[in-house]
């Protein structure tokens, strides 16, 4: 399995990046702030207004880095993506099972599985826990009826009522998200989720966490030479990025609320570090943003068994080994989707 | 892994000094300068090869020296640093 490399995210909005031989220099007003050699990166990711120059973005795009620019609130705006790699063959293939809703419903399916399996067991495992501290007969409602419902889509074959259950799957996780938070309620909180913008701060933090994870997802796509913005349960929208978006369901659980819960729980931020703007959305200040990519991080390097591979890699290849078991799928190697099933 | 590089490129001629850039211009690419000619490299195997097929290239085996010290993948105990100039970790976090 390769090995994964690390991420440079600039927050600094007053940067300008540049090419210095192999290295990535980031400069504020002619003063060299940092340099770092281009083979210990795998992404550069700014937020705010940093400039980058055209040589940096031919070495990145050519090296396969990934080079994200997002706005200060950690919306999504462009990326430079270089030539397409992988073959054709896979990715006409992959455009095949997109434009066939059969097709597409059953490799949707096994991610709609793998989504519901992993939030049922988030819960199972929280009210094993935690029993004393959760309401455990609700609970338990909960994961039954989400017991029910892979059951009935394991069965599906038509995508819209795939996108139904898996609706419904999401609200029944959604009614008790609320219960896994276990420190500082009276500064986070769950009821329901809003985005666009974000109305507090769990779904501010959620949202940034989602943000985080469908760029390493779309990078994970392009790097086995899938096209990540041909999806099979998401439909196509210009610059949406469906089939990171589809490949994401099943980790949004394990990686994303996993991640914010934990931040919350362990106390890693707090109440203070968010702020509101006039139109209600909720922001996260400077610091706060900085401790979330660092536990971010940290969090990729964490290692874990891979449940299908059986192989021993870090949190951060993830993406890449589904986006690589999504690839062997379409082109034939292995009969279905294997969706990740956290154990 | 870590591969610490030390060299001594001799400066008594002008070929010399050209050898120097260019030295110090490789390790740069590669790795974090710590001290003057003193250059941390975080490589693998077949990246330290290359760099060292390639400044093998550049230095006048008569009069210059180029030193490898390989401090493998837990290298983080086997550093220590004093004074100025603190060096970045390259496998932590890289928040600007």
């Amino acid at each position: 399995m390769k090995k994964i490399l690390n991420t440079l995210f600039v927050t600094l909005p007053d940067t300008y990046l540049s090419l210095d031989g192999d290295n990535i220099v980031v400069k504020q007003e002619e003063a060299i702030l940092a340099r770092y050699p281009l083979h210990n990166l795998e992404a550069v990711c700014t937020f705010g207004y940093a400039g980058v120059s055209p040589g940096l973005m031919g070495a990145c795009a050519s090296r396969n880095i990934d080079l994200t620019f997002m706005t200060r609130t950690g919306r999504f705006l462009a990326r430079v993506i270089g030539e397409s790699r992988g073959n054709v063959v896979l990715r006409k293939e992959q455009y095949r099972i997109s434009d066939d809703d059969k097709r597409s419903a059953l490799v949707a399916r096994n991610m709609i599985i793998g989504k519901i399996y992993n939030n049922k067991w988030i819960l199972e495992r929280a009210t094993r826990d935690y029993p004393l501290r959760m309401d455990t007969d609700r609970m338990k409602k909960v994961t039954a009826s989400l017991a029910g419902a892979m059951q009935q889509v394991r069965e599906v074959e038509d995508l819209d009522i795939l996108r139904g259950l898996e609706g419904a799957a999401a609200v029944q996780y959604n009614s008790v998200f609320d219960e896994l938070i276990l420190q500082q309620k009276k500064d986070f909180y769950f009821h329901g989720r809003n985005k666009r913008p974000p109305l507090d701060n769990v779904n501010a933090l959620l949202s940034f966490a989602y943000t985080l994870l469908s760029n390493d997802m779309k990078s994970a796509l392009e790097a086995v030479g899938l096209d990540a913005y041909v999806g099979f349960l998401h439909r196509d929208r210009p610059g949406r990025a469906s089939l990171a978006l589809d490949v994401m369901e099943e980790l949004r659980g394990v990686y994303a609320d996993r991640f914010v819960l934990t931040l919350i729980n362990k106390k890693l931020i707090h109440g203070k570090g968010f702020y509101r703007k006039e139109n209600g959305a909720v922001i996260m200040d400077d610091d706060t943003r900085k401790i979330v990519l660092k536990a971010w991080q940290e969090r990729k390097q964490e290692k874990i068994i891979h449940p299908y591979l059986n192989e021993k890699m870090s949190w951060g290849l993830v993406p890449y080994s589904q986006a690589l078991l999504l690839a062997r799928h379409i082109r034939g190697d292995l009969d279905e989707y294997p969706p990740f099933l956290w154990k | 892994m870590l591969i610490l590089i030390t060299y001594d490129v001799s400066t008594v001629d002008r070929e010399g000094r050209k050898r120097l850039a260019k030295v110090a211009k490789k390790c740069v690419d590669h790795g974090q300068r710590v001290q003057n000619s003193v250059f941390e490299c975080i490589l693998d195997s077949t990246q330290f090869r290359r760099l060292k097929y390639e400044l093998e290239e550049l230095i006048d085996k008569k009069e210059d020296s180029l030193r490898f010290y390989n401090l493998g993948d837990n290298y983080k105990k086997k550093v220590e640093h004093m004074g100025a100039k603190e060096a970045y970790d390259m496998e932590s976090p890289l928040i600007l």
